[in-house]
């Protein structure tokens, strides 16, 4: 019986590359050299630069930059800027995935493309328009000069131009999530009498929580970052519309350069949270698809 | 897909379209409104200026250039992640989207104190150091440069310059459009099937023509749509550029940055008209990426 169904031998693939789909491991030593080298130069050395330079005055003086009241609140405008710009995103992200990839209608490749357009448009633009619209010499500017109330180089112009940059963010991580996970629970739910609001918060959320969780990360990452379009409606008034980028801006330019990365590396350290929870979530995410295969005995379709 | 079972669709489209209205498309037509209140007269001399077309040579040149490394070095990478297994992959990996988790401004200060003169990699090219002295006016090759006219603003005098030239330019603009080739080849290099390389390899095909012939014209639409994106990318850049390029007229100065100059001179029609041609560029490359996608899906389908 043995000898009936003796075949060639096949090697598990992972164990032992095959040779004939595996360069040569000179080549291959090579290939992992200069990608090593050029990752060290473009990503590894920059952020070297930011904690080096941040911290060569010493641990006292890094931490003496924040209580400076300029930095000080430099820092808060960020994080109420972010506070608010992110959960409106993240709203819209929603509303827009649901519709996107529930529903089929004339015009859907169209308003991806346009959800997706302040991604594509220069940051400084997504600035100069609100100044268009409310600066001085805007349409609604005379308007809102006359009844006092201040939209460019304010709070609410930064919030603006903050909303307009980092707008696809959310939407962009849940649209294809909830396209390859389909609908199927979700018009279960519908059938054993759910409302929409329970399928929402049953079904759907805890499907996409770690896809939403990356959306939101990167969205307030970039929020708290952006540089082109605040700088732009912000009017650079030192105390009063500055935010951790433009502050970086200004110490740099007045050749405080310990202070300027001490900021920085604030923002760095956010950047590098931010990675960490997008790879903890990829992990996650491939965890729970093997999971949903393994139960219900499917193979994995990537 | 079923249309209408699922509740809530008035809702989130009528959300969805009221929201992208507000904030995305009523005030990117300002910027088309604006520019036609000032006349189309004005329009053109505005972008046709050549202290404005000089820039258009540095944000759209130099950006094509960075675009071309990052495919060069993204397709690299890709693979290297995908195929290779070695210590440090992981962190290699989350590495990638640093550019895209990063803020221009952080990322600006960064690179130019990498690159400065006398600071960590810019002093390397000293003429007295082992680097730099290649470029030095002692050697034949550095005094052959000293007669170039295009390496002038290149060579300082005590080394050779990359911050605050159009080097400093392109190293930025590789530095932010990194990510987009690399996680647009990767999950393709993914789904590659081996059983076609095997083939290959037993019909007598060396390694590197099973790469050339076989594996590579698969990757390419992948491969153009990152090169895209990150050209897409490029184009528009400007916290990470104003730091390095030392901004001067007619060599390193973006676009972006003629903007903002003239909304800081009061010339909002020229500012607006400006931004209606950086638009009408995103435009046209995000148009260009989606036919690539669309070219791409249609050639899978095919298959």
């Amino acid at each position: 019986m043995a000898g009936a169904i003796a075949t060639f031998p096949t090697a598990p693939r992972a164990a032992h590359p095959d040779r004939a789909t595996a360069e040569p491991l000179v080549v291959r030593a090579v290939l992992i050299g200069i990608v090593f080298a050029f990752f060290a130069l473009f990503l590894f050395l920059p952020l070297l630069v930011v904690f080096m330079e941040a911290l060569s005055k010493g641990v006292p003086a890094f931490f003496a930059v924040f209580e400076d009241s300029a930095t000080a609140h430099a820092v808060k405008l960020t994080f109420i800027a972010a506070g608010i710009a992110v959960p409106l995103n993240t709203l819209f992200g929603l509303a827009a995935a649901w519709s996107l990839t529930r529903f089929d209608f004339p015009g859907r490749p169209v308003l991806i493309t346009l959800i997706d357009l302040p991604l594509w448009v220069s940051p400084v633009i997504g600035g100069l328009i609100y100044v268009l619209i409310f600066g001085a010499q805007g349409w609604f500017g005379p308007w809102f000069i006359d009844h006092d109330i201040r939209i460019i180089f304010a709070l609410p112009g930064i919030v603006l131009a903050t909303i307009f940059v980092t707008f696809p963010f959310v939407a962009r991580g849940l649209i294809p999530l909830m396209q390859a996970q389909g609908t199927q629970e979700e018009e279960a739910a519908l059938s054993l009498g759910a409302n929409g609001w329970q399928i929402f918060w049953r079904v759907t959320l805890p499907k996409i929580k770690w896809g939403l969780l990356y959306g939101i990360i990167l969205c307030n990452a970039r929020a708290m970052g952006e540089f082109g379009a605040v700088s732009v409606v912000s009017g650079h008034i030192r105390g009063k519309t500055n935010t951790m980028p433009l502050h970086i801006e200004i110490l740099y330019n007045e050749y405080q350069f310990a202070a300027a990365f001490a900021v920085a590396s604030v923002l760095c350290i956010l950047a590098l949270l931010t990675l960490v929870i997008k790879t903890y979530a990829e992990w996650r995410a491939e965890q729970q698809l093997a999971e949903a295969a393994r139960t219900a005995d499917l193979p994995i379709h990537r | 897909m079923k249309r209408f079972t699922l509740p809530g669709f008035g809702l989130t489209l009528g959300y969805t379209l009221v929201y992208l209205t507000l904030i995305v498309l009523i005030p990117l037509s300002a910027l088309f409104l604006k520019t036609e209140s000032g006349g189309w007269g004005h329009f053109w001399q505005t972008i046709t200026d050549p202290r404005v077309v000089a820039s258009y040579r540095v944000s759209f040149g130099i950006s094509l250039v960075a675009a071309l490394i990052n495919g060069l070095f993204g397709v690299l990478a890709a693979w290297v992640l995908v195929r290779y297994r070695f210590p440090g992959r992981r962190l290699l990996d989350a590495l990638v989207d640093l550019p895209f988790a990063l803020p221009t401004a952080v990322a600006g200060i960064a690179l130019t104190t990498l690159y400065a003169p006398n600071e960590w990699i810019g002093r390397l090219f000293a003429f007295n150091e082992p680097l730099g002295a290649w470029f030095s006016p002692h050697t034949p090759f550095g005094a052959w440069l000293t007669t170039q006219a295009w390496a002038k603003s290149y060579l300082g005098p005590a080394g050779l310059r990359i911050a605050f030239t159009q080097l400093g330019v392109l190293i930025a603009l590789t530095f932010i459009g990194l990510p987009f080739v690399v996680r647009t080849v990767q999950p393709v290099i993914q789904d590659l099937s081996l059983d076609v390389e095997e083939a290959a390899a037993c019909l007598g095909a060396t390694r590197l023509q099973t790469f050339t012939r076989v594996v590579l014209p698969g990757l390419l639409p992948a491969i153009f749509t990152g090169v895209t994106l990150a050209y897409g990318r490029a184009v528009g850049e400007y916290g990470s550029i104003v730091f390095i390029s030392g901004n001067l007229p007619f060599k390193t100065e973006i676009t972006p940055l003629l903007i903002i100059s003239k909304l800081e001179n009061y010339d909002y029609t020229g500012a607006a008209g400006l931004g209606f041609i950086m638009l009408l560029a995103s435009f046209v490359i995000l148009l260009i990426s989606n036919g690539l996608q669309a070219w791409d899906n249609r050639r899978k389908g095919v298959a």
